[in-house]
């Protein structure tokens, strides 16, 4: 295992309320810089709950609340001095359902910079292709970059998101069961990629499938009903956890 | 060191999302006080019926009208003859001109007697040959009157017919009767054109605000309230743009007429204002969430997710609300009749009267001579309300929807 990496983000204490219904329970996980980091539980453990957390799209639901600290970079993403929409740009997500925008393939890459600068045309081009190889969907779209991006399959339309999510250079990227609908060839796919983006970002991935977390993230946590078993590295929860839920867990004897 | 502060790019969005907000409450707002004023004019029509009746009994006992008017004693020839003589000429209202036109009624005990009126038969039919144009009307004179000899008969029938149609005045009542349509398309066209360009916007307006701005507690008291707007009687609107817009913009724009197709345009938004809204507002939150969410993660404000994410996934159904608006703009006649003037000019401007194909049905087939010329026109203008309605709810439904399915379902 590489060396440790300076912490990109990391919560201390934090719980998180829908309503008056507690998700969270005092969740404390560090993030490092340029790994990935994975967490693992049964569904409704509280995962998405906590990636969403990161970059506020909480806060998109009314009557949620949180307690605690959530921090990227050392500054409370909560405060209130925080923009969210530069926090979302440093803080991107790929969700578990492919959400391609009914545009075309190249204006599905090219919206978010949009959003803040106006880049010439020849500049555009040479990003869409560059995000389009790096989630490996060049060689599959490139002659239809202004065709529908609904016209591609759940793999593809699942690759064009990381693309669109990489386009505007976050520093970290979410991914909520980025494989979860994909066949073994396109999950392969995706787990090669997140290898590789690893060392451009730092990840943070839910995953349902666990010998996806042993293979590609470098830390894992393991969640039970709103509360963080244990985290660690990968190798030692999959090799020799300390609790004994983790281990149950992991070796199929629930969940 | 806050690493998250806005960039300084952001200043002009925030500018760009607080005018969204500000346009958005303002058609909220407006929208309420149109609810607001015309439901003090509906309060003001509840609270009539006291002062209306006092104006009842304050008739002048001398006033002829009611017994002109008796459908009791009168025979239906005479009522035609009555009301014609009526619309032609104030006189007969004056029971001077009356004894002098008839010298018959010399008595005047006699003209105020039902009975008399009866007897004086012969006077009353003479009187009907003078004034009554729907006599005419009756008789295919007008035809006859541009015919010659030489022509077959059908063909100039139906070439005179195109004619009439496509004519500058639209005179149905006259001596020589014209039929010409360019003055109501015209009309028409001003008032829907104005109904749309000012109900759209706001109705689409107030959707993206509802749909994406607005908290759910404020979004559940503006829907129904705009929803009730749009079960409001139209007669009610009538009114209110009749006794209120219409002064508050003559006394604004120093118009001439004070009721115009700018006026009428602007009452018949108030019922585009709510068809809009709700078909834009049922598009809009039919795109997935997970649109917006998926906008909202790469750093974009509401307002550029609903402009730039939401509204052109919507775009369809929000057509589909404008075609629908256009089509209740264009057959709408109460509103159309009340506060647009009524007048058949052919003029494009929008702050001269105005007369539409629905509020000409409206105004005439009360009293158009059954089975003549003109009952025949209001019902081609009729069919054609019609064929126009049903061609944009045609194209609603068909088109509209299969893209929407294929929208959001790729091909
Ligand atoms: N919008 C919401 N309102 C209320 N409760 C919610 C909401 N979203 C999630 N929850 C609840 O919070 C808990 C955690 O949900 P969460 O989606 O984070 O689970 P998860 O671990 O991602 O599950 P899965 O693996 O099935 O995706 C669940 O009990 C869920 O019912
Ligand atoms: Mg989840």
């Amino acid at each position: 295992m590489a060396k440790e990496t300076p912490i990109k983000a990391r919560t201390v204490d934090f719980s998180f309320y829908y309503g008056s219904k507690q998700a969270l329970y005092n969740i404390s996980i560090p993030m490092h810089q340029h790994r990935v980091t994975a967490f693992i539980g049964p569904s409704g453990c509280g995962k998405s709950t906590f990636l969403r957390s990161i970059n506020r799209m909480n806060d998109l639901i009314d009557g949620t609340r949180h307690t605690g600290l959530m921090e990227v970079d050392g500054t409370d993403v909560y405060s209130p001095e925080v923009d969210v929409t530069t926090l979302r740009r440093r803080v991107g997500m790929v969700f578990q359902k492919s959400t391609p925008f009914p545009k075309s393939i190249y204006e599905n890459i090219t919206y978010g910079l949009s959003l803040t600068q106006n880049k010439p045309k020849s500049e555009l081009d040479g990003i869409v292709e560059s995000c389009l190889r790096r989630a490996a969907l060049w060689d599959e779209v490139k002659d239809r970059l202004h065709h529908s991006a609904l016209g591609l399959s759940g793999g593809q339309q699942q690759r064009l998101c990381i693309a669109r999510a990489v386009s505007i250079n976050p520093e970290i990227l979410l991914m909520d069961e980025p494989c979860s609908a994909l066949d073994p060839i396109s999950t392969g796919k995706v787990e090669e990629l997140i290898t590789e983006l690893k060392d451009a970002y730092t990840i943070v991935l839910v995953t349902h499938n666990m010998q996806q977390a042993a293979r590609v993230s470098d830390y894992t946590g393991f969640f039970l009903m709103g509360r963080l078993i244990e985290f660690d590295r990968t190798r030692t929860i999959f090799t020799s956890p300390a609790q004994k839920e983790t281990e149950d867990y992991i070796t199929g004897r629930f969940g | 060191m806050n690493p998250f502060r806005a960039t300084s790019r952001h200043v002009g969005e925030h500018v760009a999302e607080w005018s969204i907000r500000i346009v958005a409450s303002f058609s909220i707002i407006v929208i309420f006080l149109i609810f607001i004023f015309v439901f003090r004019e509906a309060m003001g029509l509840f609270a009539g019926p006291k002062e209306a009746a006092e104006a009842v009994t304050q008739v002048p006992a001398d006033d002829l009208r009611p017994e002109v008017y008796n459908p009791d004693v009168m025979s239906l020839e005479e009522r035609l003859a009555a009301e014609a003589a009526a619309a032609e000429s104030q006189d007969v209202y004056n029971p001077d001109a009356v004894l002098a036109q008839e010298p018959a009624a010399s008595n005047e005990q006699d003209v105020y007697n039902p009975d008399a009126v009866l007897a004086q038969e012969p006077a009353a039919s003479n009187e009907q040959e003078v004034y009554n144009p729907e006599v005419e009307l009756g008789t295919p004179a007008p035809t006859t009157s541009v015919a010659t000899p030489e022509t077959p008969a059908a063909e100039l029938a139906d070439r005179s017919l195109w004619d009439k149609l496509t004519g500058s005045v639209w005179q149905p009542v006259s001596e020589i009767p014209k039929y010409g349509m360019v003055p109501l398309f015209i009309g028409t066209a001003k008032t829907t054109i104005v109904a749309i360009l000012i109900g759209a916007p706001l109705g689409i307006l107030a959707a993206l605000y509802t749909a994406f701005f607005a908290s759910r507690r404020l979004r559940n008291i503006v829907k129904p309230a705009i929803e009730l707007l749009a079960g409001f009687p139209s007669v009610v609107i009538g009114f209110f743009c009749l006794s209120i817009i219409a002064t508050y913009l003559q006394d604004l724009l120093g118009t001439t007429f004070r009721l115009n197709a700018l006026v009428g345009g602007i009452g018949l938004s108030i019922t585009v204002i709510p068809l809009v809204y709700s078909i834009a507002e049922e598009a809009l939150s039919s795109v997935p969430r997970s649109l917006r969410e998926a906008s909202l993660a790469l750093g974009s404000t509401e307002w550029q997710t609903a402009y730039r994410v939401m509204l052109p996934a919507a775009a369809p159904g929000v057509f589909a609300a404008v075609l629908l608006g256009v089509g209740r703009a264009f057959g709408e006649t109460m509103i159309a009749l009340m506060a647009t003037g009524n007048a058949p000019l052919a003029s494009w401007s929008i702050l001269e009267p105005a007369r539409t194909f629905a509020a000409t049905i409206g105004s005439e087939m009360g009293e158009v001579v059954w089975g003549s010329e003109h009952y025949g026109i209001l019902f081609l203008i009729g069919s054609m309300l019609f064929v126009v309605s049903f061609g944009l709810n045609a194209i609603t439904e068909l088109y509209v929807k299969q893209r929407l399915i294929k929208r959001f379902q790729g091909k």
